[in-house]
């Protein structure tokens, strides 16, 4: 089953900008510029870009991190202001509770929704049983490799049923053969789900493996300067000509802005 | 090497008693074996007789558990919001930093007049050398907790009440726990000197070490001394254990 843009508008962005004060120099640093996105229901999006050019501060803002300087996020056609379990994050970082158990790890949200511990338990067992880490729910998250781990952050945040999925370069600590497996593990969860995914990563490879659309940024302060469909059938095959062509086109397009953004 | 951590304390012992018994150590200095006869007059007899060695490590502990506790129960809430909350940390900074540096015994006058003779000028004078290093260690603590996990809190739907409660007092939890051994160690050492005045059973390690110099009797005095380094030391593998405990998702 391929999942398609059919439920309608997801996310939306309009105009998004975002400027900091660096703290120090008191300077005005201008990060993004006129964002304007719409995400379909259902729909897996990568966010590629030149690094430092504003991906991480985009994500942010849609998870409510971050406020916007100017512009409007709507999820649902509701604007957004402030992180809610509706937008659900996963970190590069796993940001896992250190003393907490991986079955507390995933059951934190589904308390803090009011859920009875009971229901809360049975309910992060079928998640961690998704992830595939059934047998590890008593481990602490410093006994894990880094993919269980990730796989723990995905679980905890799929469990309080976000209606949209952001995730920051989460495989990027992930030595390559781990993160391979873990773009496999979340093609397949993501089909087997019907959740919209937002998926920031700097790796052109990861983005094609991935994304049906695959959004190319500007170096800083970003813009919205390419969209790229990807049509190829999952799961992907990476020696495919279809595949090392498009991975070829938006090296193209990476390798200009990371010029433009060092003159 | 192992075999080091017995031999050399035993070498110690057995020097000690040679050098005391040639009279090499100063007039009235103990010898092991005396100390050990003190320690057994102390149990039996007690000094002065009938205010026995067991009384006095009771009423020593109660006043230095006292202090700790109190100092504990006030400096982990205080220190958690100073290093959770820049309010709080603006408002308290100055006075702790301008508290911290006056030793404990200094207050000995106003312990008097606050709180009498008794248990609670002792364990007052306590509380305020575990205070401060618990503070320090908690606000320390609450600073190191990874901002990544307050953030993914958040967007799991928790409200601030929720993060200060569920992440950063767990996450501080390791240094609070240094911050109390530390304590325990210092209330400790503070405890001959806080026993100085503020004693009024008669009783106290403190208080009968002072009494034993008095009069001369040094057995007494350095077989109070290895009696509170003792104690020192089980407390200190206490906490550990408890911390072992406590805290083995480290
Ligand atoms: N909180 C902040 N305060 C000031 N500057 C920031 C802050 N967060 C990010 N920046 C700056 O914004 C720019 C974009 O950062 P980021 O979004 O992390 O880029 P990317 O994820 O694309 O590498 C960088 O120059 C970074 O230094
Ligand atoms: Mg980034």
């Amino acid at each position: 089953m391929e999942m398609s843009g059919s439920g309608g508008t997801v996310l939306e962005l309009r105009s998004l900008e975002k400027m900091f004060t660096e703290k120090k120099t008191g300077r005005e640093l201008e990060v993004l510029d006129g964002i304007d996105l719409e995400i379909g229901q259902g729909r897996f999006t990568c966010v590629v870009g030149p690094s430092g050019c504003g991906k991480t501060t985009l994500l942010r803002a849609i998870g409510g991190l971050v406020e916007p300087t100017s512009g409007e996020i709507f999820l649902d056609g509701h604007p957004v202001t402030g992180p809610g379990p509706e937008r659900g994050m996963v970190f590069q970082e796993y940001a896992l509770f250190p003393w907490r158990t991986v079955l507390k790890n995933v059951t934190f949200g589904l308390t803090l929704k009011g859920i009875s511990a009971i229901d809360a338990r049975a309910s992060a067992r079928e998640y961690l049983e998704t992830v595939g880490l059934t047998d590890y729910e008593n481990l602490y998250p410093r006994e894990l490799s880094g993919g269980m781990k990730q796989r723990v952050a995905i679980a905890r945040t799929l469990a309080v049923e976000p209606r949209i999925l952001l995730m920051d370069e989460p495989f990027a600590s992930l030595d390559a053969q781990a993160r391979n497996g873990m773009q496999e593990f979340l093609v397949e969860l993501w089909r087997e789900t019907p959740v919209t995914i937002v998926f920031v990563t700097h790796s052109v490879d990861e983005a094609v493996f991935l994304g049906q659309e695959i959004i190319g940024l500007s170096g800083r302060p970003a813009r919205i300067v390419e969209k790229f469909t990807n049509e190829l059938p999952y799961p992907r095959n990476r020696t495919d000509a279809a595949f090392t062509d498009l991975r070829a086109r938006i090296l193209d397009y990476l390798t200009k802005e990371m010029a433009d953004s060092y003159v | 090497m192992k075999k080091w951590k017995v031999i050399s304390p035993l070498v110690f012992i057995v020097l000690w008693q040679v050098l005391a018994s040639a009279g090499a150590l100063g007039k009235g200095v103990p010898s092991p074996v005396q100390v050990v006869q003190g320690l057994y007059q102390l149990t039996v007899t007690g000094f002065p007789p009938g205010y026995k060695l067991l009384g006095d490590i009771l009423s020593s502990l109660a006043r230095v558990l006292l202090g700790f506790g109190i100092a504990v129960v006030l400096a982990v809430p205080i220190g958690i919001l100073m290093g959770w909350s820049s309010w709080f940390d603006v408002v308290l900074d100055p006075i702790v930093e301008a508290l911290r540096p006056i030793p404990p015994l200094a207050w000995l006058p106003f312990a008097l007049v606050w709180f009498g003779l008794g248990y609670l000028s002792a364990a007052f004078v306590i509380f305020l050398g575990v205070f401060f290093p618990v503070v320090l260690n908690t606000v320390a603590g609450a600073r190191s907790v990874d901002p990544y996990l307050e953030e993914a809190a958040r967007t799991l739907g928790a409200d601030r009440r929720t993060i200060l409660l569920k992440v950063i007092v767990p996450g501080s939890l390791p240094s609070i726990f240094t911050g109390v051994r530390i304590g325990i160690g210092v209330g400790w050492m503070t405890l001959v000197a806080a026993e100085l005045i503020g004693v009024k059973n008669g009783y106290g390690l403190g208080y009968m070490i002072m009494n034993a110099g008095e009069v001369a009797r040094f057995d007494y005095v350095v077989g109070g001394m290895v009696v509170i380094g003792l104690i020192g030391f089980l407390m200190d593998r206490a906490i550990k254990y408890a911390e072992k405990r406590l805290l083995k998702w480290r």
